[in-house]
């Protein structure tokens, strides 16, 4: 278990008016590994993972979960990492892109996005490919359509969104995948 | 950010102890308080974490009908088997709000007490009554695409931008909450204001309650309904115009029906009197059209939104049509049948 104490404080100009408050501990697991951290109450969790534990596949867009590009999984679920204080996620399990796939262990939507030229700059991906296992696990969607509209939430400013359909379809379809 | 002090209550109890005081926001999903946070338009001393309280049940009552506890997310609600079969108006609107990552965090109490979208609220530097009392506002005279048509004041023309409470507006819900002064339940049209000379009260709580649950009455029109959104984009936008329809027909009659519209108010917009005109007749354009006219009496643009008049028309006829067919409007293919 790795411990961290983590003071995200980068304005310092509130900082400076701010009352003195305390941190609070927060246990965590993120991508398999337990981590006890003691987090100040305003740190969102997508700043933890990028700024605190240095996790910056997840991406930082708009930070007002207009865009999509934070969406990781918390027990299961596909949410916007910028909308979420850490603090209130004590106990839960985190997934991020780095918990999903690695180099030479991709997960079947990584290949897919690969095969489907699902993206070009990238910046929405790990975003997309969180997004897209959630809704997998969900069972929701069933067709293109269903899955463009279940998709609403991930921008793409590259227009991508044909390819990471046809991505997504291919991946829902394989055998065996549940 | 700002900075705050942060309270996990386990018991409704702790929560309202903690939820005591003036400077005191309770934080459930957290999909518009930390979006708040962050646009110092919230700033609360106090954020008191409510995701723990054992509010997250989906309950059949004693009367038939069907309890929403506060803290099941809008995801649980909208795909419950209850919900789909019984009310499925409030599955629509429900899939026709916001993105599924939002849906997945976002609790049924918070979806009805999300803050306006108007732009003004949200931009410190602008003056708004609702924001600031007694600043004055900005939106009157500003840009006004998306402000409302009725029931505004001269102080504040914002609207409400949730599509849930649009449906529960339609189908007569019922707010539970508890406080400080013991529980109460608030019909659904009390639950939300209009702006009025008080614009930054958006609803009838009072400090330091806590909505528990949502009550659905037994009767849940799971055959003639519609939740009809017309917005910028086909899908993750704030309606323009919405229109919930919820009917009962018995033969060739209207035996009940109620018609509910967001995007032009500062609360779900309904009149009885508008539905009163359709009971006991025979649906058709003439009947709808008046039923239309008097649901929209006095709607006036801001100039910005002039065109939401003639549009809320419309989206009136059409979802009065497709809920008299039993043919709902699809949340997926946008295409209006």
């Amino acid at each position: 278990m790795s411990q961290a104490a983590l003071s995200l404080s980068n304005d310092p100009g509130l900082a400076l008016a701010s009352r003195p408050i305390g941190t609070v501990p927060v246990r965590l697991t993120i991508n398999g590994e337990a981590q006890a951290l003691d987090l100040e109450p305003w740190v969102t969790l997508l700043d933890l993972l990028r700024e605190g534990l240095h996790l910056t596949g997840t991406k930082k867009g708009c930070d007002h979960g207009q865009c999509g590009s934070c969406t990781v999984l918390i027990d299961g679920t596909r949410m916007n990492a910028c909308l979420k204080l850490a603090v209130t996620l004590d106990g839960c399990e985190i997934t991020t892109i780095e918990g999903l796939g690695q180099p030479g262990n991709l997960h079947p939507l990584q290949a897919a996005f690969i095969e489907h030229d699902a993206f070009q700059c990238g910046y929405c991906t790990p975003g997309q490919i969180c997004s897209a296992e959630g809704l997998i696990r969900e069972g929701h969607a069933h067709t293109r359509e269903e899955i463009r509209e279940q998709m609403s939430g991930n921008l793409c400013r590259c227009g991508a969104y044909t390819n990471i359909a046809d991505a997504i379809l291919e991946v829902m379809g394989q055998e065996g995948w549940e | 950010m700002i900075r705050f002090d942060y309270a996990r209550p386990t018991d409704l109890a702790e929560a309202l102890r903690e939820g005591a005081g003036e400077e005191v926001a309770y934080l459930a999903g957290g999909t518009n308080l930390v979006d708040l946070l962050k646009e110092n338009v919230a700033r609360p001393t106090r954020v008191v974490d409510i995701a723990r309280l054992p509010l997250t049940g989906i309950e059949d009552t004693a009367q038939g009908g069907l309890r929403l506890g506060a803290l099941a997310t809008n995801t649980e609600t909208a795909y419950d088997q209850r919900v789909q079969a019984r009310y499925p108006l409030l599955s629509s609107a429900l899939l026709a709000g916001a993105t599924a990552q939002l849906r997945n965090a976002a609790t049924n109490g918070g979806n009805i007490n999300q803050r306006t979208r108007c732009y003004y609220f949200y931009d410190v530097a602008t003056p708004c009554n609702k924001r600031e009392p007694g600043q004055g506002c900005a939106a009157i005279g500003g840009v006004s695409r998306i402000h409302a048509i009725l029931g505004t004041s001269h102080q504040c023309i914002a609207t409400h931008p949730s599509d849930m409470a649009v449906a529960l507006a339609a189908l007569k819900a019922e707010v539970r909450v508890t406080g400080p002064g013991g529980d109460r339940v608030i019909a659904f049209a009390d639950y939300h204001r209009l702006p009025g000379d008080e614009p930054w009260r958006d609803t009838t709580l009072e400090p330091g309650e806590l909505v528990t649950a949502i009550d659905l009455p037994p009767e849940s029109f799971p055959t003639n309904f519609t939740y009809l959104k017309l917005r910028e984009r086909l899908s993750y936008a704030f309606a323009l115009v919405s229109v919930a329809v919820a009917m009962r027909l018995e033969g060739e009659r209207i035996a009940e029906v109620r018609i509910a519209l967001g995007g032009v108010a500062h609360k779900p917009w309904r009149r009885p009197e508008a539905e009163d005109l359709l009971r006991g007749q025979e649906p058709g354009r003439e009947a709808f059209g008046a039923a239309a006219d008097a649901l929209l009496e006095g709607a006036r643009g801001q100039g910005g939104n002039d065109f939401k008049v003639p549009m809320a028309r419309k989206a009136i006829l059409r979802a009065l049509e497709q809920a008299t067919a039993g043919t709902p409007q699809s949340q997926t293919d946008k295409r209006i049948a």
